[in-house]
């Protein structure tokens, strides 16, 4: 009787372990696929943020390199030109009549030519581009810090994040976006580069600027920037994720 | 008959005793501790097959690679899987490099989808699994850091004694030829379970914790002295890569332990605590 009563047992719990065995394997890509599970494991993004932002006191840099860490060759990824006819015009003529505006929640919206924007107090910093995907390069970027700039087109109180509108479009239809809040606006590594390793910013780099935001993933430095919108809230903005990644799932967070 | 009388009559000849063996926290942390590192190797490798090759230093140079999976046209046109570890390259097809993917179809991709989370490709959602089960699993190990060091834990049956240590020959011959310790032996870890479990938690899990806090940019502008530790973002990388193969090592020997040290006492003993040792004859 005992014996059998232990039989059935382990023969049960070999069965339990075979089903949820199977379950496991096949029931985490449905998981996966399930809005209310995912919104669960999104939960992480906002611990890490709020412990990442913590620990990083808002002046920490990101570690800056010397020359001759360089990578001699620097991947462009994402969108590598931008197949629109006005932008190819404005490729041919140096980005002559290109300007950056910047608006939404400013008092005076501004529109700047590139030789403005190159007039304007900028940084020069050697940092290692650290993608979603796993590789790092080392690159030189020079470009218009984004403090002052944004203290003379003036914030107004109820602006929170900068949304930065590209020209690329990564998906037919859908143009790149990015946003970060002001802390990180407000960062002084954060710049609008225009300077890559010391020569223009490329057509496959994302000329005439890209922004750089040091402390987070390659996604969040937005190429190909036509324009600066400050908003109270991300919600009405392309997909409402605060960029283009975003809204394909990624972080809206990138710091790790 | 009483269950007890029952008992008696099947006895071996050996008699036994039973004992409480592990703590309810021990047990609880250990049960997280099956669900987190699953998850995390199974979504790892669906981010490592967002970049499938390793290197070291901070920068990924392609001509510096230490591994690298990738799929190539053979010489009759059909796809090929290949891994190279440093200078050596090896046929992985089917496994790694080139395995075939839901829909049966040949797929470049770095590990087979049986074992990546999602098994289809997708970044995206293995970054949230990861990063959701590695916040738990630090959870998880810092209350059991902390149990174990106020309770003892550490102290009382973790750390091996001089006795222990100076048999350490005998322990491992007799490990290799499957002999298991007995009565007063069998109430203790034994000094190879002891070392490896002192080295996995306290060097092997806090390794993998940090070197993958390494690669996150936020994290180096916070800790830039983690980075220098490791020797860069992409050495942190590969540390990280060789933790996971280390903790997988790792729990092959223990279920393997397990699994014919007494399979079902094992598990009694780590869900109600109750262990039975036999005493001897």
């Amino acid at each position: 009787m005992v014996a059998r009563q232990t039989l059935t047992r382990r023969g049960f719990l070999t069965r339990l372990s075979a089903v949820s065995g199977a379950l496991l394997l096949g029931g985490c890509d449905q998981l996966s696929q399930s809005p209310a599970f995912r919104d669960i494991l999104s939960k992480a993004e906002g611990v890490t943020q709020r412990v990442q932002r913590f620990v990083l006191s808002q002046r920490s840099l990101a570690r800056e390199f010397s020359e001759s860490d360089l990578s001699a060759h620097f991947k462009a990824n994402g969108s590598i030109n931008v197949d629109d006819p006005s932008y190819q015009a404005q490729v041919n003529d140096g980005f002559a009549n290109w300007r950056l505006k910047i608006d939404g929640l400013v008092a005076r919206p501004a529109s700047l030519s590139l030789d403005e924007l190159r007039r304007l107090p900028s940084r020069t910093q050697i940092t290692r581009h650290d993608c979603v995907e796993g590789w790092s390069a080392i690159g030189k970027w020079k470009g218009a810090q984004l403090t002052p700039l944004l203290q003379n087109v003036g914030l107004k109180p109820e602006a929170r994040y900068l949304v930065f509108h590209c020209a690329d479009e990564l998906e037919p239809g859908a143009k790149y976006y990015e946003s970060i809040d002001l802390i990180d606006a407000f960062h002084p590594q954060t710049i609008l580069a225009y300077d890559m390793n010391d020569a223009a910013l490329t057509v496959p780099h994302g000329a005439p600027i890209r922004l750089r935001v040091e402390r987070q993933l390659g996604y969040k430095h937005a190429k190909y920037v036509m324009g600066i919108e400050a908003v109270s809230s991300l919600a009405h903005i392309g997909g409402g994720n605060g960029g283009f990644w975003e809204d394909r799932g990624y972080e809206w967070y990138a710091g790790i | 008959m009483d269950a007890e009388a029952v008992k008696a009559e099947h006895a071996p000849v050996a008699r036994s005793q039973i004992i409480y063996r592990h703590t309810l926290p021990v047990r609880l942390t250990h049960w997280v501790n099956v669900i987190c590192p699953c998850i995390l190797l199974m979504s790892g490798l669906q981010i490592f097959n967002a970049h499938t090759h390793l290197y070291f230093g901070n920068r990924s140079d392609p001509q510096h690679e230490l591994l690298s999976m990738r799929a190539v046209r053979g010489p009759d046109g059909m796809p090929v899987g290949l891994t190279t570890i440093g200078n050596t390259t090896f046929h992985t097809t089917g496994v790694l490099g080139l395995s075939r993917g839901d829909d049966g179809q040949w797929e470049a991709r770095g590990f087979p989808n049986w074992i990546t989370l999602p098994s289809y490709r997708d970044l995206a959602t293995g970054r949230r699994w990861h990063f959701f089960f590695a916040w738990l699993f630090v959870i998880n190990g810092l209350t059991y850091l902390t149990y174990s060091v106020l309770n003892g834990h550490v102290r009382r049956d973790l750390s091996p004694n001089r006795r222990q240590l100076r048999n350490i020959g005998h322990d491992i011959v007799q490990h290799l030829r499957l002999r298991f310790p007995k009565g007063e032996e069998a109430k203790h870890y034994n000094v190879l379970q002891k070392l490896a479990y002192l080295a996995v938690i306290f060097a092997l899990l806090p390794l993998v914790v940090l070197t993958g806090l390494t690669m996150s940019p936020g994290i180096d502008a916070a800790f830039p002295f983690l980075v220098e530790l490791f020797g860069g973002r992409q050495s942190a990388r590969t540390i990280h890569f060789l933790c996971a193969t280390g903790i997988v090592l790792f729990v092959f020997v223990h279920v393997v332990m397990v699994l014919i040290s007494g399979v079902w006492n094992n598990m009694r003993s780590m869900i109600t605590g109750r262990y039975r040792i036999e005493t001897a004859e």
